[in-house]
């Protein structure tokens, strides 16, 4: 069998983020797959209770629980979520971290917005002087 | 009708004796407390002077009309209506900046100063800011923020009323010649009155103070507001 080319595969382990429903926008365990269509997750430290979720409301992310016995209960899924830090792990990815500055930016009221745009304005400011004097020298 | 709601139309809530109980009726018809305004007399007392039929006549108040009118005139109704007290968004409060989105002025920020008895909004730029003068300008034209201004120090004279932004009545032209004449030229312009100019000032001063405590609020007001492209408006954070 020759090597695939995936990278991310829907399996008991795999982290899925979640894109609708109540608790989209938080991640979550594949605990046991269902069929073709919808799979069983669980999320005890980002809030999610147990539940079948359609795979098309689901994104693979590149983690995933290594160690993780088949249609596993909350108590085990938390024990293996906190021993591999995958919670943190995600945090600190950049992916969660752009979709934070997104969400953050979408919440600024209008004064808010008005101020990023002038330290925006400040920032091309002084990177447009820095990249005139280097090309004088 | 009013205690014994109607639960199908023709059936009321209670029954004619719960409705009999519920308004006390029991305790006898109810009487008005009002004393009757006092009737002006129908007729004078009158002492006419004369020789032979001189004496007092009962002489009636007012005349009764010499003939019947010869075509009935149909009595017009009495409005009952009366118009709703103002309302006001409870978004706004007196220091909001709102965001001006009809009229001459709009896509500017101003500072909203209170609610005026006809229901307009009594707002400024400030006129130095941003060249929006004291002005009305009605509500539902209008994006209230959550931004506001420190207004506790700001007395808003109770001079500014709808009276105090109505429109000078209109001189007519001295002469029709000179009516004649004037067709097709330019207007006038006439000043601004002195005094407005300086109510203007008065209420600017006090709020270009405390405006300018807070860091950027002074060009936040100065900028117009504007939609960009994929921006819509019921998306946005105000």
């Amino acid at each position: 069998m020759t090597e695939s080319n995936f990278k991310r595969f829907v399996e008991v382990g795999r982290v899925v983020l979640l894109k609708s429903g109540p608790h989209a926008g938080s991640i979550a365990v594949i605990t046991e797959i269902i069929d073709h269509n919808r799979a069983m997750i669980d999320g005890p430290t980002t809030n999610v209770p147990r539940q079948s979720y359609p795979y098309k409301h689901l994104t693979l992310t590149p983690f995933s629980l290594t160690k993780l016995p088949r249609a596993a209960g909350s108590g085990i899924v938390k024990k293996h979520l906190e021993k591999e830090n995958v919670v943190e792990k995600w945090n600190k990815s950049s992916w969660a971290q752009k979709r934070a500055a997104v969400e953050k930016r979408r919440s600024l009221n209008d004064f808010a917005t008005f101020n990023v745009m002038l330290a925006k304005k400040q920032r091309v400011d002084v990177v447009r002087k820095a990249l005139a004097k280097a090309k004088k020298a | 009708m009013a205690r014994s709601k109607e639960l199908v139309p023709g059936v009321g809530r209670l029954s004619r004796s719960q409705v009999f109980a519920a308004r006390a009726l029991y305790k006898g018809p109810k009487k008005s407390v009002q004393p009757a305004a006092e009737v002006p007399a129908d007729h004078v007392e009158k002492s006419i002077g004369g020789e032979k039929n001189g004496g007092k006549r009962l002489v009636p108040t007012t005349k009764a009309p010499r003939f019947y009118p010869a075509e009935d005139v149909r009595q017009p109704k009495k409005s009952r209506k009366t118009p709703k007290p103002p309302s006001l968004r409870t978004s706004i409060t007196p220091g909001t900046i709102l965001i001006l989105l009809a009229g001459r002025y709009r896509g500017k920020r101003v500072v909203f100063l209170k609610q005026l008895t006809s229901g307009l909004l009594l707002v400024t730029g400030p006129y130095k800011i941003n060249g929006v003068p004291l002005r009305r300008v009605n509500q539902a034209y209008v994006i209230a923020t959550s931004t506001k201004v420190d207004v506790s120090g700001l007395q808003v004279d109770e001079k500014f009323n709808d009276a105090y932004f109505a429109k000078p009545s209109v001189k007519s032209a001295s002469s029709a010649e000179e009516e004649f004449f004037e067709e097709g030229k330019p207007k006038a312009k006439e000043p601004l009155a002195a005094s407005k100019a300086a109510d203007q000032k008065e209420v600017d001063n006090a709020l270009l103070a405390s405006i300018k405590k807070t860091e950027n609020l002074s060009k936040y007001l100065k900028a117009s507001w504007g939609l960009s492209k994929g921006q819509f408006p019921h998306q946005l954070v105000f």
